[in-house]
């Protein structure tokens, strides 16, 4: 009975699930492989790469990369490949152009742009802190000294 | 003058509030599964395929080429094909060429369905593999796609054509027309 089960097990199409068996020439084969499938985007279910999903479109895709692998493609060939089927849509790390600029580049304004607010933040408290001791340093006049003087003297008798 | 440009500085948070607030409420209307096709403007992918309907018979991009036609992607396996399939025969009773392509399904199941629901088109590729189907970037059936007279697929619709979507497709047609002549 247990035997049977096994066998059950083995053959129910539902146990194979997403693994489908790829053979490599070479280790780097396979690594290019993992690489290229995580880096890929599923049209189909937007938010998980090729390599995650389970849509049958998905499993297509790694075929396709399977065989463009085994037949000598670069990476870059393989990349086009998809892109010009696809869309720009199926690349996780869009690829850098006039469209795509300010993706890439605009992080890096916004904290260009906060560095410069901050350090004229910085400047600015600063200037007004040399201002204010110089106008502790305030000289008195002969006049007002003498006032002074004759104030505090009234205030020790009393 | 640097008072005014503080006081100004005040609102900012304010005005990137509502900018936000206006993308974000955007977004709610857009659908991201509507994909631009990566073709559009380019030539439809060349294909040598059997016919469904008459199997010794082999099809190649100069048979879709002659007049503006649609291109409807389906299967026996998509239930929203089953949907939009009566309102495809409609239109092929009007006068629109309609091209099939039978996705990665069995042809014995593919010909009952069309002689159960009637043919629309005017042919049918067999895409049995899905070979033409990943040319074109199909992700889903039904897809649909407006090639005009020299085989330059010029549109795509993903999902099922209906009344609302039709009105969108035969004005992309005419347009495309206009301009063809």
């Amino acid at each position: 009975m247990r035997r049977f089960f096994l066998l059950f097990v083995i053959l129910s199409s539902s146990s194979w699930g997403a693994i489908d068996a790829y053979e490599f020439r070479t280790p780097v084969e396979e690594i290019r492989f993992h690489e290229l499938t995580a880096e890929l985007r599923c049209p189909k279910c937007q938010n998980q790469n090729i390599a995650d999903s389970d849509a049958p479109i998905a499993k297509d895709l790694r075929r396709e990369v399977h065989r463009l692998l085994i037949q000598g493609a670069a990476d870059s060939e393989i990349i086009d490949f998809m892109v010009t089927r696809y869309g720009e849509f199926v690349l996780y790390r869009p690829q850098i152009n006039s469209q795509t600029w300010l993706l890439w580049y605009g992080p890096y304004v916004v904290l260009g742009f906060g560095a410069i607010v901050i350090l004229l933040i910085v400047y600015t408290r600063k200037a007004n802190r040399r201002v204010q001791p110089g106008a502790r340093q305030y000289e008195l006049t002969p006049e007002e000294r003498a006032r002074l003087n004759a104030l505090l003297e009234k205030d020790n008798k009393e | 003058m640097r008072k005014g440009v503080r006081k100004g500085l005040v609102f900012l948070p304010l005005v990137i509030f509502f900018g936000l607030g206006f993308f974000l409420w955007k977004g709610l209307s857009l659908d991201p599964r509507e994909l631009p096709s990566a073709l559009i403007d380019r030539p439809m992918p060349a294909f040598e395929l059997p016919s469904l309907t008459d199997p010794a018979r082999s099809l190649t991009v100069a048979d879709l080429k002659g007049e503006i036609a649609l291109v409807n992607v389906w299967a026996t396996w998509c239930p929203t094909c089953k949907e939009e399939h009566a309102f495809l025969n409609e239109l092929a009773e009007q006068g629109v060429v309609i091209y099939g392509i039978n996705y990665k399904d069995e042809p014995v199941k593919a010909t009952s369905w069309l002689q159960r629901y009637l043919n629309p088109y005017k042919e049918v590729i067999l895409d049995k593999e899905g070979s033409l189907g990943l040319d074109l970037g199909v992700y889903g059936a039904p897809e649909t796609y407006i090639i005009d007279a020299q085989g330059t697929i010029r549109y795509r619709h993903v999902g099922a054509v209906d009344a609302n979507v039709w009105t969108d497709l035969r004005a992309i047609m005419e347009q495309v027309n206009g301009a063809g002549a």
